[in-house]
């Protein structure tokens, strides 16, 4: 770095333009403190994405250092791979779903919790509505690959409880029924896993942001008659629409990854490719047939997937007036 | 903001009390009851997940109903020997606390100088950390395979623990800047004509200032660094060496049509217990942290 490095940046502007005298302290401070970690950071996290991008143009199996630059045809192939534009096409799936879904039933829940209580009086949420938010916590701190592993098991055909709770209030017709292996189902199936590992903790952030709102204004809207499900629609939402926006970039993001549940629940891709989701295609690619070159090709596409992604919510959060006029949170 | 008229305003009862709380009632009967499905939904899975745990695969297959006929503990020492989650489980110990130790320390350097130093590049390294945060990993973890090869990292612990750091860096850098950035000048003032020297100032002054956001952060590091399932499972391939998230993945698929269920599930109970109950003992503190580090 530059030696003219001055301390308090933060602030207070009146101390900063001073030139501190090279000491032995000073200096190796800066090594240490700056130069390390951003040592780490370039070796393991910039390089390999600069490398990604070089990588991808080339044919590169990995094992030989034999290396040609063949330019687009990675990209070229990739759009005539089927079973990876499939694996795009359920990734797109997951992104539109599983945000929605989650979004949907966290707000709902979060509500509830949060305004759900007395009609009268003071607006406030329910009682014993801690034990709720405990409990849908659950499963953030459960990892995901265990997340998956459970819910694989409920539901295996012949000895998941899911089935055998069926057969036993009379649905006869669900014994022995793959809910993993029926390309019907597969998706929906892994969808709801995906959503119930991810609602607990938007919930949890979506009460955050409600208590975070004045409570006079739910006052102000209580006088003016508006019921509960007025408040929520008409008051909460637009009022913790940037919160929102955020959790649906979020989960977005989470469901184009979607590898770690996917791998729990059908390794293989499930049933006619049902489930297969770019990673899965992309880490098979690589480190099954060692197609270094074109695996990286993959991470191009989903890394400007997910952007695309990012730069579509943004917009249609605008387009539809996002940025309400925002009351102003009194702490 | 509140003058004195609102408040008389607000003392005034809202209209028609009567009718209004037989009608709350109802409407907070309703969200109990969705608000208990919902806990259902989320906690019997677990408790099937436990009893199936000291059942005999024979009873796992049979009916996943029933309530084991006794209480195999057999299971879980299946689990933690055969099976190797034992060793998973220290291998996770090792890497997540070496991991998160090293990445609150850098972090939280890196995040004190890009805070609270101006010079040339400070903005371009904060940014590029933020480009770091939204990048997908899959994209790195090919290249990332190459480096760590060359460096002889590829396989090992170390390796893992510094691959963790850096992936965990620019999130933890992100979080505490504002924190660093919120603390007054005039202490960091006072501590140099204290004669404190820059290291000084920030051990004995700021980084005790810093604790509670150091505390968040290292909460939900700890559950991404637990969690983390990607890049053990292309970094880390000898079976030695293997944490928790992969051993489980590979426990369930590769024993195919012979897996010991009731070992499985005993697997399952050793990885998510100890988590769950360190969570219900902080949950508090945990919760607060989601509020303050959470979506703004």
């Amino acid at each position: 770095m530059t030696p003219d490095v001055v301390p308090g940046g933060g602030p207070k502007r009146s101390a900063v333009r001073r030139r501190r005298p090279l000491t032995f302290d000073r200096v190796s401070f800066m090594v240490v403190f700056l130069g390390l970690p951003l040592a780490v950071f370039v070796i393991f996290v910039v390089s390999p994405f600069v490398q990604a991008l070089w990588y991808s143009l080339t044919d590169w199996s990995g094992f030989s250092s034999k290396m040609n630059f063949v330019g687009f045809d990675n990209y070229v192939k990739l759009f005539h791979d089927d079973i990876f534009l499939k694996a795009v096409r359920n990734n797109v799936e997951l992104a539109i779903f599983v945000p929605i879904v989650t979004i949907v039933l966290a707000l709902t829940l979060a509500t509830l919790v949060t305004i759900g209580g007395s009609g009268t009086g003071t607006v406030r949420g329910l009682r014993n509505s801690g034990f709720y938010r405990i409990v849908s916590f659950f499963p953030y701190v459960i990892p995901a690959i265990v997340i998956g592993l459970i819910w694989a098991q409920v539901f295996t055909p012949s000895s998941g409880v899911l089935d055998a709770l069926l057969s036993k209030i009379g649905l006869h017709q669900f014994e022995n029924y793959a809910w993993l292996g029926d390309a019907r189902t597969a998706m929906p199936v892994s969808m709801f896993v995906m959503i119930w590992g991810f609602v607990g903790f938007y919930m949890v952030l979506f009460i955050a942001a409600i208590r975070g709102i004045d409570p006079e204004v739910f006052e102000a809207a209580r006088i003016d008659g508006a019921g509960r499900f007025r408040t929520a629609t008409y008051l909460t939402l637009p009022l913790i629409r940037d919160n929102v926006q955020t959790a649906y970039i979020y989960l977005g993001i989470a469901a184009l990854d979607a590898f770690v549940y996917m791998q729990a629940l059908n390794p293989g891709g499930g049933p006619q490719n049902s489930t297969l989701v770019m990673p899965q295609q992309l880490f098979t690619t690589a480190f099954a047939k060692g197609q270094f070159g074109y695996s990286t090709a993959m991470g191009v596409v989903l890394a400007a997937v997910t952007m695309l992604f990012a730069l579509l919510v943004f917009t249609v959060n605008a387009l539809t007036g996002g940025r309400a006029p925002r009351v102003k949170v009194g702490r | 903001m509140t003058t004195t008229i609102d408040r008389v305003e607000l003392a005034t009862p809202s209209p028609s009390p009567g009718k209004g709380s037989r009608e709350g009632k109802g409407v907070a009967t309703t969200a109990h009851i969705a608000l208990i499905l919902w806990s259902l939904l989320v906690i019997l899975p677990l408790v099937w997940t436990v009893l199936s745990s000291f059942k005999s695969t024979q009873e796992v297959l049979g009916n996943p109903l029933a309530l084991p006929g006794k209480l195999r503990f057999g299971n879980y020492a299946t689990a933690w020997t055969t099976a190797g989650i034992g060793r998973y489980f220290t291998n996770t110990v090792i890497v997540v606390t070496s991991a998160l130790v090293l990445v609150m320390i850098l972090g939280a350097m890196c995040a004190y100088v890009l805070a609270r130093f101006t010079f040339r590049g400070n903005r371009l390294i904060y940014y590029s950390m933020l480009a770091g945060l939204t990048f997908p990993v899959f994209l790195a973890i090919v290249p990332l395979f190459f480096v760590l090869k060359n460096l002889s990292l590829l396989n090992t612990l170390p390796g893992l623990i510094i691959t963790y750091v850096a992936f965990a860096l620019p999130f933890t850098v992100f979080f505490l800047h504002s924190f660093f950035k919120a603390l007054p000048g005039e202490i960091y003032e006072a501590a140099q004509i204290d004669g404190a020297g820059e290291w000084r100032t920030f051990f004995s002054v700021m980084l005790p200032m810093a604790r509670p956001g150091m505390a968040s952060v290292a909460i939900f590091n700890f559950l991404g660094l637990w969690n983390q399932f990607l890049l053990p499972v292309a970094l880390n391939t000898n079976s030695d060496n293997y944490v928790l998230s992969q051993g489980m993945a590979s426990f369930a698929s590769q024993a195919g049509y012979a897996v010991d269920f009731g070992a499985l599930f005993a697997a399952v109970v050793i990885t998510v217990a100890p988590v769950l109950v360190v969570y219900i003992i902080f949950q508090r503190q945990l919760q607060v942290s989601v509020t303050a580090g959470g979506v703004k």
